[in-house]
């Protein structure tokens, strides 16, 4: 007993002594957060993304390797307004790290930064899983990038002030860069201003007020309540009288439900990157709003 | 809106006069023109903006409410239907553990209501206090601890009342079980579910996988420690060490497996039997109780997105080695005598639980216990008769379970479950149960 407890000691302070990695560790809840981050902090952070494009980031189960990786991280990086409300206190309850727990600079909740949309005048569960601060899929809006990026680029300073100057520089040449592809995609995306469309989740809601869209209706009969027949079959008559252009859901979503609604209202489905990697083309920001616009530009001209 | 436009315009006008005055063709006024139109726009924008930021911020809550916990309350129900009366359940060939381990009443009965009450105290730590009432109208502290937030290097502290560490589901609620019932390693070797008064440290260590290692001291209040509620002495009564390794296989597969010893040494730790003649005796052991439990747990989803399916593979395989003394009917009725006593146990089950389209699960579990090596000295030495310990006569005890459940959304559940339970050696329990779980209030998450 006495020897296994000396070996156990032993190895606590072996691995504790191991070298802390030279770069500040980011653990971004959304892979939309880890692309900012990598934009702003290149080389000087090392990133990790909690979630895919592929999941849906309201229901993420704490895992293992998750409590491994926010155990060491100097920065969190979330959409907060309570996106992931499941899943994030848990993780920071087992991290044992003190660095990102919610009041330290450590932690950035990227919904406290922009204006929300969506926000419920009632706040009960039988409308379904709402949000009560309002929508957290802030996002999809370029211009709430933009707002995050200088957010982002001033914690980071705040964190490790000795690269104070390349966050700065990149941060800068990243919104340079930014700036001019709104400009861009707002061109693109006129032909999408008044396009009634139909969303499988509200997950799109600030791209769609971005770009003028007008959302007609949504798969779910209740946010976060899968698609059911009955609610389908209401939207069919629906569509019957006010035609929607298209149908929209997101690379996590099961694309059943819009099929099932294209095939009986001819209307055109689109499968939209949730966020960067939902497509090949969404590899970074940039691309991820290119491909979202190019995408519904093919249907809707 | 009008007035606004005429200042833009009037704006655009003095910026852009000396080139208005000599413009003029059509195409310059034309682009004038746009150009009022685009800073009326931005004016507008801004006008939106500042106006839903000025909502925003009159929404934000104020008072003495805004810094109210998360407060949660459990509900739940069950129809059960039983070939046994659930009075008469017990598990034999193991001294029975006093935990509330029968099946629910016979018909309609309310289950246990389960208050939640959390939130960070400040800084430096957090506080949960789990209260659940019975049908009876009884309140129990289920769970009352702080925990800290602040210390760093990987480091917790809980400090209270507890679910220990004991294996995988011991520390997970029966709201979130996916059966109704514990497993029978769990009724038989914790008393259906072990909480402890005491205090716990546990190290995540900062490796890429997952690694933690923890120890618990308790007060040992109720089984394997005893007597119930407690020993009267200073120090540490029951001390709990556990170890988890976890990780991910490639990009839908999640698991851990865990290593955990429980030591305790209880001391007059009473439990109800016959004697040979069918006379009710109450017996007592004191002695030392090792129990080491593996585990292990895996999940799989496409993509660790289980929206539209999943599957989880659950096990765990318990030990115990208790060895000291056995005293025969401690109330002196037959006479009171006292006897060497050890004894060697084992068990596991092993679960599968499948997500096949939204919202539906079914699940499969099967249960054993090997009653391994029992001996008593005072059936060894001839002064009383094995059939004077009927409770611990040799028996494997075995079960089979299946349910489906239907979650119409993460906070509610409907599930029935039937079990064919062969805990007793002389009868066969056929178990239907027909439950409703639902939760109300704040969302609270589930441990992996």
């Amino acid at each position: 007993m006495k020897t296994s407890l000396k070996f156990l000691v032993a190895l606590v302070l072996a691995i504790a002594a191991l070298p802390a990695a030279a770069a500040l560790n980011v653990f971004a809840c959304e892979p939309e957060w880890a692309a900012l981050a990598q934009e702003l902090g290149g080389d000087k952070v090392s990133v990790y993304s909690a979630t895919t494009a592929l999941q849906d980031p309201h229901r993420i189960e704490a895992r293992p390797s998750l409590i491994a990786r926010i155990r060491s991280a100097d920065l969190l990086i979330c959409s907060g307004s309570e996106l992931e409300i499941g899943w994030l206190p848990l993780l920071l309850t087992q991290s044992g790290n003190s660095k990102i727990q919610l009041g330290t600079p450590g932690y950035l909740e990227a919904s406290q930064y922009v204006a929300k949309l969506e926000i419920p005048k009632v706040v009960d569960r039988a409308l379904g899983d709402i949000h009560p601060g309002g929508n957290p899929h802030i996002h999809t809006d370029p211009r709430n990038i933009s707002k995050l990026a200088a957010v982002l680029e001033e914690r980071l300073t705040q964190l490790d002030p000795a690269n104070a100057g390349t966050y700065h520089s990149r941060a800068k040449a990243f919104l340079d860069r930014w700036q001019a592809a709104i400009a861009r995609w707002e061109k693109e995306a006129a032909p999408l201003r008044g396009v009634p469309v139909v969303v499988h989740h509200k997950a799109f809601s600030y791209f769609i007020n971005w770009t003028g869209m007008r959302e007609v209706a949504s798969l779910e009969p209740k946010p976060g309540i899968p698609p059911t027949p009955s609610h389908l079959a209401e939207l069919l008559d629906q569509m019957k009288s006010q035609p929607a252009k298209v149908i929209v859901y997101s690379s996590y979503n099961s694309p059943q439900a819009a099929q099932f609604l294209s095939e009986r209202s001819k209307i055109p489905t689109v499968m939209l990157p949730f966020t960067v990697g939902g497509t090949e083309r969404a590899k970074d920001l940039v691309g991820f709003f290119d491909d979202m616009i190019g995408r519904l530009l093919g249907v809707v001209k | 809106m009008y007035g606004k436009a005429t200042t833009a315009l009037a704006i655009a006008a003095a910026l852009g006069l000396p080139e208005a005055v000599k413009a003029q063709s059509q195409d310059e006024l034309k682009a004038l023109r746009e150009q009022v139109r685009q800073l009326d726009k931005r004016v507008q924008d801004a006008e939106t903006t500042a106006q839903q930021a000025a909502v925003q911020a009159s929404n934000r809550p104020t008072g003495e409410s805004a810094m109210n916990p998360a407060v949660s309350l459990i509900l739940n129900g069950i129809y059960s239907n039983l070939s046994q009366d659930p009075k008469t359940y017990k598990i034999n060939g193991f001294v029975p553990s006093n935990g509330e381990v029968a099946p629910p009443p016979r018909g309609l009965s309310l289950g246990e209501s389960e208050l939640a009450i959390t939130a960070n105290a400040d800084h430096m730590f957090r506080g949960t206090g789990i209260f659940s009432v019975s049908p009876e109208n009884e309140i129990e502290v289920e769970e009352a601890y702080i925990q800290t937030l602040a210390l760093s290097y990987g480091f917790t502290i809980k400090a209270g009342r507890f679910f220990s560490s004991v294996g995988y589901q011991n520390q997970i609620h029966a709201h979130a079980w996916d059966f109704t019932d514990a497993p029978l390693v769990m009724k038989a070797f914790l008393g259906n579910q072990l909480s402890d008064d005491g205090i716990q440290l546990k190290w995540v260590a900062p490796t890429p996988f997952y690694l933690d290692l923890g120890a618990e001291a308790g007060r040992g209040k109720s089984f394997p420690a005893g007597p119930d509620g407690g020993r009267n002495k200073n120090g540490v009564s029951s001390g709990n060490f556990f170890a988890h390794v976890g990780g991910d296989f490639g990009t839908g597969t999640a698991w851990q497996v865990g290593a955990s010893l429980l030591t305790t040494s209880p001391q007059d730790r009473l439990y109800d039997d016959v004697d040979s003649t069918g006379t009710p005796v109450t017996n007592s052991i004191t002695g030392t109780t090792r129990l080491w439990v593996l585990d292990g747990i895996l999940k799989w989803a496409p993509n660790f997105n289980p929206t539209e399916t999943y599957f989880k593979v659950q096990g765990e395989y318990f030990r115990r080695k208790e060895s000291g003394d056995l005293t025969f009917d401690t109330a002196g009725v037959l006479g009171t005598q006292t006897g060497g006593y050890s004894s060697a146990q084992s068990g596991w089950y092993l679960q599968g639980v499948y997500q096949f389209v939204p919202m539906w699960r079914v699940g499969y579990r099967y249960d054993r216990l090997d009653a391994g090596t029992t001996s008593i000295g005072l059936v060894d030495s001839g002064a009383l008769a094995a059939a004077d310990f009927p409770i611990l006569a040799k028996y494997n005890p075995t079960r089979q379970t299946v349910m489906m459940d239907w979650s119409p959304s993460e906070f509610s559940r409907v599930r029935l479950q039937y079990a064919q339970d062969k805990a007793r050696s002389d009868a066969k329990d056929n178990q239907v149960f027909l439950q409703y779980i639902v939760s109300l209030g704040a969302h609270g998450g589930h441990k992996f």
